[in-house]
């Protein structure tokens, strides 16, 4: 490791640098008044990782979008070999040899490996009809250069989900793939398969790919990759080689003002319980597996608890079944001594508790309605005098509360959708603190929200505790859970693993109580050792 | 650094600026899509007022009245389930059998096992009838709400379903000389009643109004109305805001159902009889004035006004194709290409409407960068 760097160290004219195969120039995009990216210049180079590190909301993923044809850039140009180029749409730049894998992935589970491979662009034979032949042989070849065995005909439904990634990489390469992006492809998988995924992605090198991963694990990121890119807020503000930084680095550069908020001083008088978890087990109504396994937890009046884990560790089941909307099919829920595991989501909102969910634009917004009508909703039948809403009294409390919450809108006849995220998320939190809860549920509250509103909203947050709130919210972002909370629960695989104060915990221990690749850890151990 | 959130005053004020344009512009846009339809629905009268002496004369525009009317009851019940992204298939069939059912009560209902036959008195036979088509659309709404069935589909087998049942009860006659009642029955007074012109106009379309401003009120006013739209967006997230969505989506068939049912009874005073293909096709004329009055198939959009001037602008072009002497083979053709007309200058509109916001968007962002840029050159990392 410490000779490379050494190579790596003269990059003007190091030998196994990669040429730059792809090149972006001043590019920026802007959706509505958002400028989600200002003016990037970023460059993507053969055989080489690039990682793209950043927050949610850092223009990461807008970037991602325009490299691969799924949105034009408001301004600026890319440059593929040296060239111009207008990528028109996902197929051009498939067409160019630029191949995405989203973190969701996006395969037909109802087929085979193979049809999935040439999903979109199959191989025909003379007469017109699909040369299963061919399309077999091109899959096991590339299967064999993944080293994976996995047979054509087996169906997508039939893999465990790191061999379902395995088939999406295999897509790219049998569409002749130079340029691999690879969006948050760990975040589903265990750590065995992570190791297997890195194996590939090294052999992936070796034959030239390039590729631009984008991780929120920052650890197992810098594991993998040549280049780092930072973003900042929509703009670029770091570039580096990996092999002359570290994660410190990295934190600095992404967060730059993590002590913007930091609320561990705040006082902690508790109340009497508020919300008291007993035993909950949620199984997916689908498959039967089980999501959340005998969950306890007591949080207190004017208590800010934080649950942090992983994707996949059943965060969002827990909430979405203390919500209302999962059925919770073991243990009990109390609000106060009310047992809600048999109430409606109506019901649990006028009992006390209400949910700001993790999907703002798929469960949090009603896109066709205006601030105030998204803002009132919640709590709209306590605005009602036989029959009719009194317009006055709504109007009043919405005036009252976009005040309180302080969302910058024009008023509250503006569209919903005309708001920034940070402002769109004051609203979905203000509408049900104007139900007047003694619980709020928020999942990953913070999500793709420039750091500003973040400290805004933790500030709401805490303001609200000191009136006896009672907070439980969950993160994947370890500075969040430790700068905003008044105690730190760690989940992992839908247990409650360990319980910290955020006052004395540590990045570290948080991050391996949650299990984020133990595997890294001894890497990082030996890589400390030789120092 | 936190210049992009706490912004000062400059950078602030034509971003708000901008925001408050989109705002009103969208109330322009409605404003366009409702008025596009009051204008295809001037430009008709017109043409066809100069193509023909007969248009605008006070017994044919009572006629169009009572047509138009028809409809437009129907459609304000189609309005709803639009407007939550569902669609009703069934209500022409809920038409024909309303009235079958009222029919037949005027003839008398055979009580089983004995010799007896009841006679319902009038406003019975009236309230009876409306509950079965309230009835119809309750299980239509129940199979949608509880077992998330397609509206499609669901309305689309109750439209067979009704219509048979239907022509069960009529057993291939139709019902007329029972209609008049007998006073001996207190089943009397039915196309006095029903058939009525109060002040000139037709029942049929005091009922419109009536419906309308009652439809209007129940939108605008009231939870339920709130919830309708909020659900039709985005069911979702209307759920986790506490929104009965399942009480919500099955309210609006049973509605659905009673407007049907309501079109039912005033059209058998109309033609004076119960048949057997009452209401056929009413459905499609329902459809097609909700999304003339620029109404949104995928739900969340559409308003009472529209729906009624749509009716008004089907009604107007049917009656003027009949009176200038188009084909009936032509009239359909003309029909059908008028209401593509409509969705499809919907569509272009709202896509020229995006172009340009972004448009807007991106040139006050850019503004607001250079002015960023030339007031502070500190803007870049802490």
């Amino acid at each position: 490791m410490s000779s490379e760097a050494r190579v790596l160290d003269q990059h003007e004219v190091a030998p196994d640098d990669g040429a730059v195969v792809l090149q972006a120039v001043d590019i920026a995009k802007t959706y509505g008044v958002t400028r989600a990216l200002k003016g990037v210049n970023f460059e993507v180079r053969r055989g080489k990782v690039t990682v793209l590190f950043g927050e949610n909301g850092a223009g990461k993923s807008t970037l991602m979008k325009i490299l691969s044809g799924v949105e034009k850039p408001s301004a600026g140009q890319l440059i593929l070999d040296g060239e111009p180029v207008n990528l028109e749409s996902t197929n051009d730049a498939v067409a160019r040899g630029i191949s995405i894998i989203h973190q969701e992935l996006n395969l037909a589970s109802n087929l085979s490996v193979r049809d999935n491979i040439f999903i979109g662009r199959e191989i025909r034979t003379r007469t017109g009809a699909i040369d299963y032949g061919k399309e077999r042989e091109i899959t096991e070849q590339v299967m064999t250069r993944l080293e994976e065995s996995i047979s054509p005909n087996t169906l997508v439904q039939d893999l465990r989900v790191g061999q379902q990634q395995v088939v999406e990489i295999a897509r790219a390469l049998a569409a002749d793939a130079r340029i691999l992006i690879m969006d948050e492809p760990t975040s589903a998988l265990s750590a065995t398969e992570v190791e297997v995924l890195f194996k590939v992605i090294r052999e992936l090198k070796a034959h030239g790919v390039a590729i631009v991963y984008i991780s929120h694990h920052l650890e197992e990121a810098l594991e993998i990759a040549d280049y780092a890119v930072v973003f900042r807020d929509g703009e670029l503000v770091a570039t580096e080689k990996a092999a002359n930084i570290d994660l410190g680095w990295v934190v600095r550069q992404m967060v730059g003002r993590e002590a913007d908020y930091d609320f561990r001083d705040e006082p902690r008088d508790f109340g009497d319980v508020a919300l008291s978890i007993q035993g909950v087990t949620v199984a997916e109504p689908d498959t039967g597996r089980v999501v959340v396994n005998n969950v306890s937890l007591d949080v207190r009046q004017g208590e800010i608890v934080c649950l942090y884990g992983l994707m996949g560790a059943g965060r969002t089941e827990l909430m979405e079944a203390l919500a209302g909307r999962d059925a919770i099919s073991g243990g009990r829920v109390l609000l106060g001594d009310q047992d809600i595991r048999d109430l409606t989501i109506q019901e649990r909102i006028a009992a006390g508790m209400g949910l700001v969910p993790e999907d703002r634009q798929r469960d949090g917004l009603i896109q066709m309605l205006s601030v105030g009508k998204n803002m009132s909703l919640p709590s709209l039948l306590s605005t009602v005098k036989s029959f009719f809403i009194a317009r006055k009294i709504e109007r009043e409390n919405v005036d009252r509360q976009i005040a309180d919450v302080r969302v910058k809108t024009t008023g509250q006849d503006a569209l919903i959708t005309s708001l920034s995220g940070g402002n769109q998320q004051k609203v979905v939190i203000g509408k049900i603190l104007l139900t007047n809860p003694k619980v709020i549920l928020l999942d990953e509250p913070t999500r793709g929200i420039d750091v500003g509103a973040k400290g805004e909203i933790f500030a709401l947050l805490f303001r609200e505790a000191k009136k006896g709130l009672a907070v439980l919210y969950v993160t994947s972002e370890v500075g969040e859970a430790i700068t905003a909370s008044h105690r730190l629960i760690v989940m992992s695989k839908g247990r409650l693993i360990r319980e910290f104060d955020p006052r004395t915990a540590t990045r570290d221990q948080i991050m391996a109580a949650s299990g984020e690749h133990a595997t890294h850890y001894d890497h990082e151990a030996a890589e400390g050792a030789h120092q | 650094m936190s210049t992009t959130t706490t912004t000062p005053a400059p950078p602030g004020a034509p971003a708000a600026e901008e925001r408050k344009g989109l705002g009103s512009r969208f109330n322009m846009n409605t404003l366009l899509v409702e008025g596009r339809a009051l204008i295809a629905l001037v430009i008709i009268i017109v043409i066809f007022a100069v193509m023909s002496d007969n248009y605008l004369t006070a017994g044919n525009l009572t006629t169009i009245t009572k047509q138009v009317a028809f409809n437009a009851i129907v459609a304000l019940g189609m309005l709803l389930v639009i407007l939550n992204g569902g669609i009703d298939l069934s209500v022409g069939s809920i038409v024909g059998f309303t009235a079958a059912v009222a029919g037949n009560l005027f003839r008398g209902v055979h009580v089983p096992g004995t010799d007896l036959t009841m006679f319902p008195s009038l406003w019975v036979i009236i309230v009876l009838s409306l509950a079965i088509g309230m009835l119809v659309g309750w299980v239509n709404g129940l199979l949608i709400a509880r077992l998330n069935l397609a509206p499609f589909i669901v309305t689309l087998g109750m439209l067979y379903v009704a219509r048979g049942l239907t022509e069960v009860l009529l057993n291939g006659q139709n019902i007329t000389n029972e209609l008049t009642g007998q006073p001996g029955l207190n089943n009397t007074g039915f196309f006095e009643i029903f058939a009525s012109k109060p002040l000139g106009l037709p029942l049929a379309a005091w009922v419109m109004i009536i419906l309308a401003i009652i439809f209007s009120i129940l939108l605008n006013r009231t939870p339920f109305g709130r919830w309708l739209y909020a659900t039709g967006s985005n069911e979702r997230a209307a759920q986790l805001s506490g929104v009965p969505v399942i009480r919500v989506k099955t309210l609006i068939y049973v509605l659905s159902g009673l407007c049907a049912a309501i079109v039912g009874i005033l059209q058998m005073a109309n033609i004076s009889s119960a048949t057997a293909d009452l209401g056929t096709f009413y459905e499609l004329n329902a459809i097609a004035a909700v999304v003339i009055g620029g109404a949104a198939l995928s739900g969340g959009r559409g308003t009472v006004r529209g729906t009624i001037i749509g009716a008004f602008v089907i009604g107007f072009l049917a009656n003027g194709l009949v009176i200038v002497g188009v084909s009936p083979f032509w009239q359909k053709v003309i029909t059908g290409a008028v209401i593509i007309l409509a969705v499809a200058v919907d569509q272009i509109q709202q896509i020229v409407q995006r172009r340009r916001s972004a448009a807007r968007a991106v040139a006050s962002a850019k503004a607001a960068a250079a002015s960023r840029q030339s007031t502070d050159g500190t803007s870049p990392s802490s």
